[in-house]
């Protein structure tokens, strides 16, 4: 602080009267620039290294530039599909994860009681020990059935094939049950196949596109925007169901701000404009569906007028919207959106949009759904998993969500609780997913810990849930490991290898080799007889007929694209009962549930009191990123939308009305409090609801830079609708009031 | 085009702008910025009162203005054109004095941590080798073009002949080379 540099001194002087003195006269500038004027920074790669990414599960190609050892920039793979040489934010801010000083560096071992986040730092044996003679433990007084494995992201891949060979098929993402896991089943129920990842959309050639509550844009699914962005350009014409007007929406031809919850009334009151007014495929449905007289009748008296004191959305914008939709056939993509747990009624709502996305003729057709292939890698030739497991312990009882297609983790979670299930779940393995933040209502997922006989966590950066584990095992991040080849149904289909860049720092240690580990101490050797990722991707690559060292040198291999739409020159199918597009499902109704989608009105906010919903910014993948300081230059720290209307009539701020900056604290129905959090008034949202940017209010003692930084939307979340198709978890159904922060917290 | 004098240039589409920060960021990776130091950023301006709202994104950077009071007002020449009209800011000549920070209309500027001025430099250093702007390289959206203006074949002439565009601020008469496509 004392030593002034002269530059300093200048740059004070300068900023009051000086700067418009100097301003005037003494220009020395001369014509030609000197030599060396344009600086070169010098973060060109000495090395450039293809990989994919795992800033999110969108996995987009890129190149890493490596100087000198270090990574100096990260940018899009020209060849690799999902980027076609452009990053998205977080893509190409990855290397703020690789180098952020608060990763896990040393395997931990838990020094105090569960929660208190207290460790001592051990070897890898010693942790490793303490790991596998928890599971054999396990296995021995409960059978491998007892454990379970959480998992998010590519590397999981090793831990899972771990967890067969150890004889437990408990291996759930909260990604499913939690987020897509309804658009799975809708889908799958209507044509008989789900969305999968990446969405296989064809926005490119859609000449309308309708967002039903997804805020793509904000969420940066890098293809998708890419071609949204294409399509707009191309004059196509955007339709956005949102109540708030998101980045979408300011792009949009039609805004409908829906009231939250009342989806299904605005997608049956198009459904009947399109079919009263004749605008639906009638050759395409007569060809491909059954159940339309049905659906017809069904829809018959949801007329615009009736879902307009439902949705708030006038009879007019319906109808409007409705028609120009169905203008667009079959080029008109009823986008199938991510997340889409958010009422308890999802599997519905998503069956609904498969319903208008069949009327339109767009599944399977140019500018709707596309049905690619992706490129045949045999799987690797392991032994055969000796121990078939009894059962999945992932819901309390075998009736429930009759039509789950994938594991449950919010059931694996309830499994544990005790007294809930007759053969509780007692060790938990979790990889890559902090669970405080994904799964509904902390304060189960702590009752659930709590009664474990072993908990586990494997990540690169601390976070809440490595807080409650015993023991901590810190992983390499995607930029030191390499992983298992990824070969995703697209339209262009592709092999893509992820290869480390540089060489593991600290003491941490790649997916493979920690899972590889476990199998020799458990006694599971001849699942693991490859040296190591390497070795086992080659062989893979060479069985597929390909070159690795083309693989290596582009990080990418395209396959064959097969035709992807009717138009073509698919042939379509449908693997359902009726090798049919199902309107009317006779397996929902067997299952007991409507055979068509109803409408059941949402629960009202009680007085005083907002819905709290929450969502993305395109900077952030949840709470993943908030630790990383370059991301976080852009966005540090989330805040509250509230209406500016709504908060001039909110009650306890008469006397001094809140204004934007000012800060808040959120109370929920349960009356838990969230952290004092800033609040933005605008007009970009409904007077009856509020919005949060989700992933914030960290409280890990060793995330020095989130901490602290904006509230969590999760700990609110107190409260869900659990979808009975399928056990998702409707996490929309909070509500909340404002309070003013005390001056401690604020 | 052999000799013909280059005039570079940038156009920016905010229809396809989702204000995603990537340009923002690439940025800062690739000219290796300080913490605090951008030289692009968004901007996002919305109208209206809920439900009629209009809303408009836009990348924004150094205007490399045709007429430069900040290259006027640079006391020690640190501030000059350079190729295609780039205006650059050369470091080691910089005394941080801010003259042309208080000259520019468009806030285009910081003071390096180092103390000098820095900005937006069209990635000279990348041009020179035919290579895009790490702005445009990265932009999911494809909002971003550079090129030569003065070439008629350039995708940026051929984008403002096809399209209109406007400049911010066109009545300080600086004459600025990004383009709003409109």
């Amino acid at each position: 602080m004392s030593d002034l540099t002269r530059r300093q001194f200048i740059k004070i002087s300068a900023a009051g009267s000086g700067a418009a003195a100097l301003a005037g006269g003494l220009a020395l500038t001369s014509g030609r620039p000197a030599e060396g004027a344009v600086a070169d920074p010098a973060t060109e790669g000495d090395k450039v290294i293809p990989t994919f990414c795992e800033l999110c599960f969108w996995k987009c190609g890129v190149l890493a530039h490596v100087r000198d050892g270090r990574v100096t920039k990260l940018t899009g793979n020209p060849d690799h599909p999902l980027s076609n040489g452009r990053l998205c934010p977080r893509g190409t801010g990855g290397h703020g994860l690789l180098y952020d000083p608060d990763r896990l560096k040393k395997p931990l071992l838990r020094a105090k009681k569960r929660g208190q986040d207290v460790f001592q730092e051990v070897s890898w044996d010693t942790a490793l020990d303490r790991v596998s003679e928890g599971m054999l433990a396990i296995r021995k007084k409960y059978g491998p059935e007892a454990l379970a494995l959480f998992t998010h992201g590519y590397g999981g891949s090793w831990f899972k094939h771990l967890f067969k060979a150890y004889g437990s098929r408990n291996i759930a993402a909260p990604s499913y049950a939690q987020c897509r896991g309804p658009r799975e089943v809708g889908f799958y129920l209507t044509f008989g196949q789900g969305i999968g990842s990446p969405e296989a959309v064809d926005t490119r050639n859609a000449r309308v596109i309708t967002l039903i509550g997804n805020h793509l844009g904000e969420n940066m699914h890098n293809t998708h925007v890419q071609d949204l962005a294409h399509a707009l350009d191309r004059g196509a014409g955007l339709v956005v169901v949102d109540p708030r007007y998101s980045t979408a929406a300011g792009k949009a031809r039609y805004w409908l701000p829906i009231k939250p919850g009342t989806d299904i009334a605005l997608l049956l009151a198009w459904m009947n404009v399109i079919i009263t007014e004749g605008l639906y495929d009638r050759e395409y449905i007569g060809k491909y569906a059954v159940g339309f007289d049905k659906l017809k009748a069904h829809v018959a008296a949801k007329t615009p007028e009736w879902a307009y004191p439902l949705t708030g959305l006038k009879p007019q914008l319906i109808r409007d919207s409705a028609r120009f939709i169905a203008s667009a056939r079959p080029a008109s993509l009823v986008h199938p959106g991510r997340r889409t747990t958010w009422y308890g009624d999802d599997t519905q709502r998503e069956r609904a949009k498969a319903m208008l996305a069949a009327l339109l003729g767009s599944w399977g057709r140019q500018g709707g759904y596309l049905l690619p292939s992706s490129v045949e890698v045999p799987k690797f030739p392991y032994t055969k998993y000796a121990y078939k497991p009894k059962e999945v312990r992932d819901r309390v009882e075998p009736s429930l969500y009759p039509l789950a297609d994938e594991v449950i983790a919010s059931g694996m979670c309830d499994a544990t609780i005790p007294g809930k299930a007759k053969n509780p779940i007692k060790g938990w393995f979790v990889y890559g997913t902090n669970l405080m933040q994904s799964l509904p209502d902390p304060r189960q997922t702590v009752k659930a810990i709590q009664a474990l006989d072993l908990m586990v966590a494997v990540d690169v950066l601390p976070a809440e849930i490595t807080g409650w584990a015993d023991v901590v095992l810190p992983e390499s991040t995607y930029l030191e490991r390499c992983d298992d080849l990824w070969t995703p149904a697209y339209r262009e289909p592709f092999v893509a290898v992820r290869q480390p860049v540089v060489e593991p720092m600290y003491d941490s240690k790649p997916g493979w080799w920690i899972a590889r580990e476990l199998g020799h101490r458990l006694g599971l050797e001849d699942y693991f007889p490859w040296k190591d990722s390497k070795e086992y991707a080659k062989h893979r690559v060479k069985a597929a007929g390909l070159s690795c060292d083309e693989l290596m040198e582009k990080g990418v291999i395209l396959g064959d694209q097969g035709p992807t739409t009717e138009e073509e020159g698919l042939a379509l199918s449908f693997d359902t009962p009726s090798k049919k597009i199902e309107l009317y499902s006779d397996q929902l109704e067997a299952a007991g549930f409507h055979p068509m989608p109803e409408f059941t009105a949402p629960e009202e906010p009680p007085d005083g009191h907002f819905r709290l919903l929450f969502g993305r910014h395109p900077v952030h993948t949840f709470g993943r990123t908030t630790n990383n300081r370059f991301l976080s230059t852009i966005f540090d720290e989330n805040e509250v939308w509230l209406n500016a209307d709504a908060a001039r009539g909110l009650s306890g701020f008469e006397g001094k009305p809140l204004t934007t900056g000012d800060r808040v604290v959120l109370v929920n129905q349960d009356n838990v409090r969230s952290e004092p959090v800033r609040v933005k008034l605008t007009q970009r949202i409904r007077g009856d609801a509020v919005y949060m940017v989700h992933g914030y209010g960290r409280t890990a003692k060793g995330l020095k830079f989130a901490r602290g930084r904006g509230a969590s939307d999760s700990d609110l979340v107190t409260r869900y609708k659990v979808d009975p198709v399928m056990g998702g978890t409707g996490m929309n159904v909070n509500f909340v009031r404002i309070e003013r922060a005390t001056q401690k917290g604020a | 085009m052999p000799n013909k004098k280059k005039r570079y240039a940038m156009s920016m589409d905010p229809r396809r702008c989702v204000g995603c920060n990537a340009c923002v960021l690439a940025c800062k990776a690739e000219n290796d910025l300080p913490e605090q130091g951008f030289r692009d950023w968004i901007v996002t301006e919305t109208r209206g009162r809920f439900p009629h709202l209009s809303q408009e994104i836009r990348s924004e950077r150094c205007n490399h203005c045709d007429n430069t009071p900040c290259v006027s007002a640079c006391p020690t020449g640190a501030s000059h054109i350079n190729e295609g009209g780039a205006v650059i800011v050369d470091k080691r000549k910089c005394t941080g004095c801010k003259a042309c920070m208080a000259a520019c209309p468009y806030d285009a500027r910081y003071i390096h941590p180092e103390g000098y001025a820095d900005k937006c430099t069209f990635c000279l250093h990348r041009v020179k080798q035919g290579k895009d702007t790490a702005c445009v390289e990265v932009c999911p959206t494809h909002a971003l073009v550079f090129g030569d203006a003065n070439d008629p074949n350039s995708e940026i002439s051929k984008l403002l002949r096809r399209r209109q565009s406007k400049v911010s601020k066109p009545e300080t008469g600086l004459k600025p080379n990004l383009h709003f496509l409109t």
